[in-house]
């Protein structure tokens, strides 16, 4: 058997080293690409992302990534920001600026920002999570691993949240829809714990 | 709950990972690749690199073993030493850094951290700060250009005004590296963490002094800091970081298994 194609799509605003160095790793072929045809022909899709929200949802659209991304059938991993964007909705907009943008609503959620009382921001560093409900995501992997988390922005608590995490309030660290994951945290900055996760989602039957 | 980090801090110069005292004289302590992947394998739950002399001699510094580090290890890390625009930064984090720390340039151009924070978010950004104790004066007055005795020189700022000033500024993180301790091996400064953790809305980050694992519980426990960070102590074999970590783990301090 061929090793499975993994798509890393190029939404121009990420640093995707880290996550093409991590799948090396594995036995998977890893491509960075925002081309359609790759990204159809793919076995796997990753969804990265560094920045904002709303500037990731403008290169999205400008890229004609959307359709592409919604209307995908092969397991896709959303990471950090990725993970976000699947969600319905997300409060992190240009500096000053408050507003909800509309993000790619294939996992149902809604992202805000973390702030209450003196909670020390960004959210950085290694922390445990709570699996929720079992998913082949998670073999070998028990509640309570660390993993490597840096955000100030959060999705929710939801029926698509899958495992959480507590930092000032309960917030979801893995969520799962059908197809669509995603992880709060950085898998490919995880330790031995990410490359795992990393392997499940390359090697699992949906 | 959040571990508190331990992170091991690998001073370079000239591709080398080199360590000084009260940063001079300084000893070559091993190839940059080769740390990397030892303090990754032992369980450090970060990486910081410095280049201690970029911002010193004005030169443009090779870069290129950053994306080697980003091929063995697989933990986060963050480069420090010579970052003085938004381009210069950008290439370490194509490299595959996970963090920019900017220290002397920040000081020369404070809306350097603006612009970094505007451009990569303000989790890429982190400040270092050379504190020095005036024992005259009795303040922490804020060094620069640190890495060359004869450029160093003491700024306008007090250390509390500079922490006060970088987050305003879009600082993520703060590494406050205490120059009276360093290298001493007797104890980070406490009493100054914790005057700086009163003032940090940000992950704070201890340096300079780290001797024995009493060092870091203090450091942890009663300054409340995120993380540690040290260096000659782990390069010279004299903590090893399993060792560390479980000592921690068992007086109670939340640490990544």
């Amino acid at each position: 058997m061929s090793k499975p194609k993994i798509a890393v799509i190029d939404t121009g605003c990420a640093n995707l080293s880290s996550v093409v160095v991590a799948l090396r790793k594995l036995d998977v072929d890893p491509v960075v690409t925002a081309s359609a045809d790759e990204i159809r022909a793919a076995d796997r899709l990753i969804l990265p992302g560094v920045g904002t929200a709303c500037a990731a949802m403008e290169k999205i659209r400008e890229r004609e990534l959307e359709e592409l991304i919604v209307n995908a059938r092969q397991p896709l991993l959303g990471i950090c920001l990725g993970m976000q964007l699947l969600c319905a909705s997300s409060s992190e907009s240009a500096l000053g600026e408050a507003r909800q943008i509309p993000c790619l609503n294939v996992v149902e959620g809604t992202v805000s920002h973390m702030a209450q009382g003196d909670l020390r921001l960004p959210h950085m560093g290694w922390d445990q999570i709570e699996i929720m409900r079992d998913h082949p995501l998670f073999a070998g992997i028990p509640s309570g691993t660390y993993f490597y988390f840096v955000h100030s922005y959060a999705m929710n608590i939801s029926p698509a949240t899958a495992a959480a995490c507590t930092y000032g309030s309960r917030f979801t660290a893995v969520a799962v829809q059908g197809n669509f994951m995603g992880t709060q945290f950085h898998p490919e900055k995880s330790g031995a714990a990410g490359a795992r996760l990393l392997k499940n989602f390359t090697e699992m039957q949906l | 709950m959040l571990a508190k980090r331990i992170i091991p801090c690998l001073d370079v110069r000239d591709g080398v990972v080199v360590k000084g005292v009260q940063f001079r004289n300084h000893e070559i302590m091993g190839s940059i690749v080769d740390l990397a992947a030892r303090y990754s394998a032992e369980g450090a739950d970060e990486l910081v690199f410095y280049d201690i002399t970029a911002s010193s001699d004005e030169r443009v510094v090779d870069k290129s073993w950053v994306r080697k580090v980003a091929e063995v290890i697989d933990i986060p890390f963050c480069v420090a030493g010579g970052i003085r625009s938004v381009e210069d930064a950008r290439r370490i984090l194509e490299y595959g850094a996970d963090k920019v720390s900017v220290n002397s340039p920040a000081l020369a151009d404070p809306d350097l951290i603006s612009r970094l924070a505007d451009r990569f978010g303000v989790q890429c950004v982190v400040v270092g700060i050379d504190s020095y104790y005036d024992q005259e004066s009795g303040r922490y007055c804020v060094k620069q250009y640190t890495g060359v005795e004869s450029r160093t020189r003491v700024t306008r700022w007090s250390t509390p005004d500079w922490v006060e000033e970088v987050q305003k500024r879009g600082a993520g993180e703060i590494v406050l590296n205490m120059m009276n301790q360093d290298g001493m091996r007797k104890g980070y400064d406490l009493e100054q963490l914790r005057l700086i953790r009163s003032l940090a809305r940000v992950p704070l980050i201890a340096s300079g002094g780290a001797g024995a694992p009493e060092h870091f519980l203090e450091a942890f426990r009663d300054a409340d800091v995120d993380g540690a960070l040290a260096a000659s102590v782990f390069h010279k074999g004299i903590i090893a970081i399993p060792d560390l970590k479980n000592y921690l783990r068992n007086e109670g301090v939340p640490i990544r298994d």
